[in-house]
């Protein structure tokens, strides 16, 4: 486990982080244009619908950018050694940040296939990462 | 600008910036901003009795109390680093539509003085969910560097550009730095220099990156019929367009593509010129990729070129795109909203007055800033008498 700058929970993304206590992972989802949204909010940035469903998903994705950092960021220290900060593209059509782990991190490359995981929060919580597929 | 009525209808008067070599100024806050106005002023001729506008990076109302004027316009747009092209352009439309006669716009900062003496009272800050902290921060990035580096990471992957071409963008902007004595950094570097500087943050090194120094400065604009009556040069308005695409890195759709994208082409449309016309561009630089994005965008070259385009030294001096003659952000000075000294060189370059590093001839120029991460973007077209 690496130290965190742990994230506050927005109104809208109650439900997103009450499913990472039970490592599940659930995407919101405008109900008028069916596309996935991705940070959550309640009003599609999409087509400006205002009904948005939850639904599980897989995390299966791909890099589309990613900086290795040698020197600790944000709630990062210097004994967690160099990190993967990525762009993500899940297949549901979304793109979020993330890390990717679970392999040196001059590995990790654009175009890569990655796969979910799981970091433990202090509140119960997960933070959704990611290692190579 | 919309249909082309504002072309030529506001013209800048009068500029002023201050930065030191050592990085570090002797004032800030509310005093150096009205030193700046001031020198601006003086600079153009005019008094603050003249001053019926007042643009800054936010509460405009707080500098018009403290200056004790009351005007009829204020635009405290904050879109990062690109805030006072954008407030460029909407004075622009006001003084064409008569809504005011002369506007100051004014911009003061001092990171290196603050983290000595404490910081200064800061009066605006995020507003809704905190979209950084909570989808961004927990995975320790390192803002707003990661940003750049991202979008430097998808640019090489999908377009095959290289550490060594975004290495001469910071090369040529210190070519241009060495002719500025107020420059922060002036000696001379190689690429190797570029490539052999440490690397934190992956494909970045340190001098693909920009200064952190003290910085201020402050320009005047009026309507072109009193511009011809005052003590220099008018500078036109010859076009302006701002674009926004995202806030942070995460939601930026395309992270080959800025919002330049749309406001260059919007303000060259205006203008009635293209790229082929700009004699000097001043691109913002806060890291050698944002710069060369703004190539791209505003036509220079074609997208995903950039690398190519830049790699024979077309924009240092002597060059075919003389780009950020001051030194830029990665040389000259950079306080954190770099945009108003683009405004303030490209001015200075088409009245003539930069001296050994004066592109000669030049009639148009170009101060394009960028603000946020990639987030947002004020183009402003500037013309001398000649292209009026």
């Amino acid at each position: 486990m690496t130290t965190r700058r742990e994230p506050p929970i927005s109104d809208e993304a109650i439900q997103f982080w009450d499913a990472t206590r039970e490592q599940r992972f659930v995407l919101p989802w405008c109900t008028h244009c069916d596309t996935a949204i991705w940070y959550p909010r309640s009003t599609c940035p999409r087509c400006f619908g205002d009904d948005v469903e939850w639904r599980a998903d897989a995390g299966a994705g791909a890099v589309y950018a990613a900086s290795v950092h040698t020197r600790p960021g944000t709630g990062r220290i210097e004994e967690d050694g160099p990190y993967v900060v990525a762009l993500v593209d899940l297949d549901a059509g979304v793109r979020m940040m993330s890390n990717v782990t679970g392999c040196p991190p001059g590995d990790v490359q654009v175009g890569m296939r990655v796969a979910l995981a799981w970091e433990p929060l202090s509140d119960g919580r997960h933070l959704p990462v990611f290692r190579p597929a | 600008m919309g249909t082309g009525s504002m072309r030529g209808a506001a013209a800048i008067v009068g500029v002023a910036d201050a930065a030191s070599p050592t990085g570090e100024l002797d004032t800030r806050g509310r005093v150096l901003e009205a030193a700046m106005i001031r020198e601006a002023l003086d600079d153009a001729g005019l008094t603050l009795a003249d001053v019926d506008g007042v643009c800054c990076s936010g509460m405009a109302t707080g500098i018009a109390e403290y200056l004790g004027i009351h005007p009829r316009f204020v635009d405290g747009t904050f879109v990062g680093g690109s805030s006072f092209e954008v407030h460029v352009e909407h004075a622009s439309a006001a003084i064409a539509s008569g809504l005011c006669d002369v506007v100051v716009g004014v911009y003061a900062a001092t990171p290196r003085q603050d983290r000595r003496r404490g910081p200064t009272p800061s009066s605006y800050g995020p507003m809704g969910p905190d979209v950084g902290a909570e989808w961004e921060a927990p995975y320790g990035p390192r803002m707003p560097m990661t940003s750049y580096a991202l979008a430097a990471s998808r640019h090489m992957a999908q377009y095959g550009t290289t550490p060594e071409q975004l290495a001469q963008i910071a090369v040529d902007a210190r070519r241009w730095a060495a002719r500025n004595p107020r420059a922060r950094h002036r000696d001379a570097i190689t690429v190797d220099d570029v490539l052999a500087s440490t690397m934190t943050v992956s494909p970045l090194h340190q001098l693909d990156c920009c200064l952190v120094t003290d910085g201020a400065g402050a320009y005047v604009l009026t309507s072109a019929d009193r511009a011809r009556d005052l003590a220099r040069p008018p500078v036109y308005v010859l076009g302006a367009a701002t674009g926004i695409d995202h806030w942070v890195i995460s939601q930026m759709p395309d992270l080959t593509v800025t919002p330049g994208a749309i406001s260059g082409p919007a303000a060259f449309g205006h203008a009635g010129i293209a790229a082929h016309d700009v004699d000097v561009l001043m691109g913002y630089d806060s890291f050698t990729i944002t710069a060369l994005l703004h190539l791209e965008d505003l036509g220079f070259c074609a997208k995903g070129e950039g690398g190519a385009f830049v790699e024979d030294g077309k924009l240092g001096p002597g060059g075919a795109l003389p780009m950020n003659t001051n030194g830029g952000g990665l040389s000259y000075t950079h306080p954190g909203q770099y945009g108003m000294f683009l405004l303030v060189e490209a001015t200075r370059q088409l009245r003539g007055e930069c001296g050994d590093r004066q592109v000669a001839g030049a009639e148009v120029a170009v101060a394009h800033g960028c603000g946020g991460v990639l987030s947002a973007t004020g183009t402003v077209v500037l013309g001398n008498e000649a292209t009026r």
